[in-house]
């Protein structure tokens, strides 16, 4: 499905708008209607921060001025699970904690995705005793795994792009024969 | 004036309890039986006003196989002293301090938890740390450090 938008202002007459004539590089845009919903739902994720150890120095680094992941549209941080569509669990998840981080999970409404950030949540990281789980894949499904100890600012900027690539070429059910 | 007060500890304690000096602490290691009477003097005479640290050491191989450890400071004479007594495998049990120092409750909560050291008269000795269900006790040499007890199925066994 093919859509054509006309982003040149277009005056009641119907007659293009007087405009510089330097600037007259993009009067059109010729995208699918698929890949439009796409690109405007890869720059409004909304995460949710599961935040329980060291690692969420990195997270409010990468989320803050220097690094703002704003310019990924995933800056506000919804504090209720009701309300986000990205699972980021910042830090190590123990045994004891792992029935609630499933509960925040399960609240999530659909669609959602899940970013294990940092080595503790991908794997366990360095522990391996009566306490860890050893990564929150063995509970959830993850999306993005981000590794590092913490994880640099850039990869998480990485995971980030790379869960926009995957979230721009999902097919969203609005995308019918009736849109 | 710290070492004033290790000499009149060395003279209190010198029998029937072993006194010593380790790493500049003084140490005095005694029968479980003396533990509250110790803990009492303590307090009372020598002015060691907060307990610190209740835990306990585990050697699998010898015959009494824990060692239990307090330790205790002086907040006006800033002197630090360690009391330990060692218990067996099959009763491993020492009185309750917490009739002496409140803080005593959830110290030894987690050391019940992590050696299961049961302390006599410590009413509320429910998992602090742990978990309900949780068997074993996990800092205790033989317990696998492989070994888990997960509270959620894992996805690959659903």
């Amino acid at each position: 499905m093919t859509a054509t938008i006309p982003i040149t202002p277009v005056t009641a007459a119907g007659a293009p708008a007087p405009r510089s004539s330097r600037s007259s590089a993009f009067e059109y845009l010729t995208t699918k209607k698929d890949e439009l919903v796409g690109w405007g739902r890869k720059f409004s994720i909304f995460p949710y921060p599961f935040v329980t150890a060291c690692c969420a120095m990195e997270f409010m680094a990468v989320s803050s001025t220097p690094y703002d992941t704003d310019r990924f549209g995933a800056a506000l941080p919804r504090f209720s699970p009701r309300q986000s569509d990205l699972l980021m669990v910042v830090g190590t998840v123990t045994h004891k904690q792992a029935p609630i981080l499933l509960k925040v999970y399960e609240q999530m409404c659909e669609p959602k995705w899940v970013m294990a950030f940092g080595a503790c949540a991908t794997s366990g990281g360095f522990y391996q005793n009566y306490a860890t789980l050893l990564g929150i894949d063995r509970i959830i499904p993850v999306d993005v795994y981000v590794p590092g100890c913490p994880p640099r600012p850039e990869t998480v900027i990485d995971g980030i792009m790379q869960l926009q690539d995957r979230i721009a070429r999902q097919r969203h059910p609005i995308v019918n024969d009736a849109f | 004036m710290r070492d004033a007060i290790l000499a009149s500890l060395r003279e209190a304690f010198a029998a029937p309890a072993e006194a010593s000096i380790a790493h500049g602490t003084f140490v005095v290691a005694l029968a479980p039986e003396s533990v509250v009477a110790t803990a009492t003097r303590l307090r009372g005479e020598f002015g060691f006003d907060l307990l610190q640290d209740v835990t306990a050491v585990d050697w699998p191989r010898r015959a009494l196989r824990f060692d239990v450890v307090w330790h205790f400071y002086s907040t006006t004479q800033r002197v630090r002293v360690r009391m330990k007594t060692a218990v067996g495998e099959a009763a491993p049990e020492v009185e309750t301090l917490t009739g002496l120092y409140g803080s005593a409750g959830f110290m030894e909560r987690e050391c019940h938890d992590m050696y299961g050291i049961r302390f006599r008269g410590n009413r509320d000795l429910r998992p602090i740390l742990l978990y309900e269900g949780f068997v074993g006790h996990p800092l205790r040499k033989d317990y696998a450090k492989e070994h888990e007890q997960p509270l959620v199925p894992y996805r690959d066994q659903q």
